[in-house]
């Protein structure tokens, strides 16, 4: 619809943002950590310029909530090395390409010869499935709950009409468990949850709750306009200040408190929870989604037998620390050096949504 | 037998490519330098004589020297080759963009480009009906630039070689006395100026490729902007530098300036203008209009009291009309480019590195 436009206006609106900073600098100063999860709130951050705008006391942490910047280096390592395959087409989205893994990376393998192909969507991995039959498209899955329906829907598709060479590789991951990981973690103080707002579209709120509720943190889930971070900024420290811990939705034209049950079922059809390795926290339980039983004929897991070597990490690369919240990207030596956009060392770097690359790309301005 | 569509034998050099030659590119472009059809076009260019100051070194008092080795006139050179997919697109095409984008490069330095040379990559199986399409549209565009196809060349390459079709323009044109324009002149306190809306040519071609449709569809900005150049050099003959934003869009050419002249830019997010259509596709993709194409727009950077003047003048030319002053120059810090936002935060535009990725999530 047309009107649609006005969002974009209307919560850009500098008038309505300079009067959510005036509100904000009036809140009690009491030092506080806000950790928005969501790369792309990271990014909106920057480009908007809103870091500035804060009072001094209100600290903005950035979290794990890039898909590409979490994705483990073992897992990196295996796309890369069924790619090798010769048979195989790996179908990925363009932000892996450059994210190195042990000793290569997706975007070489592609120079050296391997048909790795960057779609926009799993409908574009099924196609080239269905126009080349003698290959075996394997998709990488990546993506937190915004993603995976769609993913869980391709298999679905490719059940319908009886696809035979289309595999998923799922690495995909959920949300609320590395946020209890954090909290539990104790590592980094967090006063407030800044919530991912198209995750939520999915999930809903209610799935935050035991974050407030068992351990008192705040949390408000957010749109990615101007307006939509400076009032969720507002809300959690009106909490704050009141003492209170809820779970609120400040994104309310697209997120309702039941989320998208129909997606979420959808989802959890195929998929089922699983452990999952996150780089930089480690082994989070309950934190992945996997291939159920039912669906097993497209898990690339069990389709190839791939050995991918051992897995190295970059010496240097402090990627983990960032992802947690622990230093801002200019703490690590690498940072800018030798570790830039166009040589990244760690995936923080590589995605158009990662910590490392938005201060390298935004930041500075300070 | 009627041949509708390229065939290897068009690029052998025999009768089959004369056929081409005459029937597709002479009927088009058609000038006494090309008709001649001699391995390379001879130019008389005696109409430039006045441009060859009297102050020329080796010329003594009162004797004119049309030599082109003397310091006046300036000769301007460029090329560049044109592979865009699709062929045609929203507002434009292949062809058009391959005579503006050189036409262009050559304004930017001042000059005014007089000369096309274009070579050919055709892909075997091209429709000869799709070819003609596109050199009608080179004739229009250089009609409107005021520009002569002298020279050209062909080569067909086997089905798959090239995406149907690839063109390489190489342009020359001459800078009248007293005009110097370059990247590298920029100075703090002078006022940075856009012609127009950024982000229109990368979106539409984008939108054609990935068939995405909008309500309100985005065209391609493609024009030859020398006239307009003519105009703004003449109300202000002290421009600094000119530049089109085309690859990389905006930013990188900010950030070229400021890196090419060691100083600041400081530019206003409010004043930049951006269409509808394409602020909403850019939100929907995660793109940055600072970093999208441009084909008909240029950036021009002018001594701050000539800014006024300067603008009303663009206004009032084709090309021009959506003129505002979008920032300044600054000391520093050296070789960045600054934007306050709309919100009135601050932060830097960097030049784009790598590609820009669509978002997963």
């Amino acid at each position: 619809m047309f009107t649609n436009m006005k969002y974009l206006s209307e919560f850009r609106d500098s008038g309505l943002t300079a009067r959510l900073v005036e509100r904000i600098h009036r809140r009690p100063s009491i030092p506080v950590n806000l950790m928005e999860v969501c790369g792309t709130h990271t990014v909106a951050m920057f480009r908007h310029g809103i870091r500035q705008l804060l009072p001094r006391h209100v600290s903005m942490v950035s979290g794990p909530g890039c898909p590409v910047c979490v994705t483990a280096n073992r897992d990196v390592d295996w796309a890369i090395a069924v790619a090798r395959q010769p048979e195989v087409v790996l179908a990925t989205f363009g932000d892996m390409l450059k994210v190195p893994g042990s000793s290569s990376s997706l975007q070489q393998a592609r120079a050296e010869g391997c048909q790795v192909r960057v779609v926009y969507s799993t409908l574009d991995a099924l196609r080239i499935a269905q126009s080349h039959p003698k290959k075996k498209v394997v998709f990488f899955g990546i993506g937190f709950e915004t993603t995976a329906p769609t993913v869980a829907c391709s298999m679905l598709e490719a059940e319908q009409s009886d696809l035979r060479n289309y595999y998923v590789f799922s690495v995909h991951k959920v949300m609320p468990p590395p946020m209890r990981a954090l909290v539990e973690s104790g590592e980094v103080r967090i006063d407030g949850f800044l919530c991912p707002g198209h995750v939520s579209a999915i999930i809903g709120s209610e799935p935050y709750r035991f974050l407030a509720r068992d351990h008192g943190v705040p949390c408000v889930v957010s749109g990615f306009e101007p307006v939509d971070i400076l009032q969720s900024i507002d809300m959690l420290l009106a909490m704050r200040a009141e003492g209170k811990a809820e779970v609120e939705i400040q994104y309310r034209r697209v997120v309702r408190p039941e989320g998208n049950p129909l997606a979420v079922e959808q989802m959890y059809r195929v998929l089922e929870p699983c452990d999952a390795e996150w780089r930089g926290l480690g082994t989070i339980p309950g934190s992945g989604l996997q291939i159920r039983k039912e669906y097993a004929r497209f898990d690339a897991r069990l389709a190839f037998q791939i050995d991918p070597g051992p897995t190295r990490e970059h010496p240097g690369c402090r990627c983990g620390e960032v992802l947690r919240g622990v230093i801002a990207p200019p703490s690590c030596p690498l940072f800018g050096r030798i570790c830039t956009p166009e040589n990244p060392v760690g995936p923080c770097m590589v995605s158009g949504e990662g910590t490392c690359s938005s201060w390298y790309s935004f930041g500075g301005a300070e | 037998m009627i041949i509708d569509r390229v065939l290897l034998a068009h690029g052998s050099g025999g009768r089959l490519s004369a056929e081409l030659i005459e029937t597709v590119f002479v009927a088009a472009f058609g000038n006494p330098a090309l008709d001649r059809m001699d391995d390379s076009a001879v130019l008389d260019l005696a109409a430039f004589a006045p441009w060859a100051s009297k102050g020329s070194p080796g010329a003594s008092q009162g004797e004119s020297d049309t030599s082109l080795i003397t310091p006046n006139p300036r000769l301007a050179i460029t090329t560049d080759s044109h592979v865009v997919k699709p062929l045609f697109f929203e507002g434009g095409d292949i062809g058009r963009l391959a005579v503006c984008g050189t036409v262009n490069d050559l304004a930017m330095a001042g000059a005014r480009p007089l000369y096309l040379a274009a070579g050919f990559i055709l892909e075997e199986g091209l429709p000869i009906a799709t070819l003609m399409q596109v050199v009608a549209s080179m004739k229009e565009a250089a009609a409107e630039a005021g520009v002569s196809v002298v020279a050209g060349d062909t080569k067909v390459v086997e089905r798959g070689g090239a995406d149907g079709l690839f063109i390489t323009t190489t342009g020359v044109g001459l800078v009248p006395p007293g005009v110097d324009v370059s990247g590298s002149n920029a100075r703090p306190g002078d006022a940075v100026l856009l012609s127009g809306s950024i982000g229109d040519h990368g979106i539409a071609v984008l939108s054609r490729r990935e068939g995405l449709e909008f309500r309100v569809p985005v065209a391609s900005d493609v024009a030859p902007l020398n006239h307009l150049v003519d105009t703004m050099l003449r109300v202000c003959p002290g421009i600094r530098a000119l530049r089109d934003p085309t690859r990389g869009g905006l930013a990188t050419t900010l950030n070229e300036i400021a890196t090419r002249s060691g100083v600041a830019i400081r530019i206003e997010e409010a004043l930049i203008p951006v269409h509808a259509t394409v602020q909403a596709a850019c939100e929907m993709l995660g793109y940055d209009p600072l970093y999208v194409a441009n084909e008909g727009k240029l950036v021009a950077v002018a001594p701050a009291e000539e800014a006024a003047r300067l603008l009303e003048a663009m206004r009032q030319t084709r090309y021009g009309e959506g003129a505002r002053q979008i920032g300044t120059v600054l000391s520093e810090p050296t070789g960045k480019v600054l934007m306050k936002t709309a919100i009135g935060g601050t932060r830097v535009v960097q030049t784009l590195m790598g590609e820009m990725l669509p978002r997963i999530c």
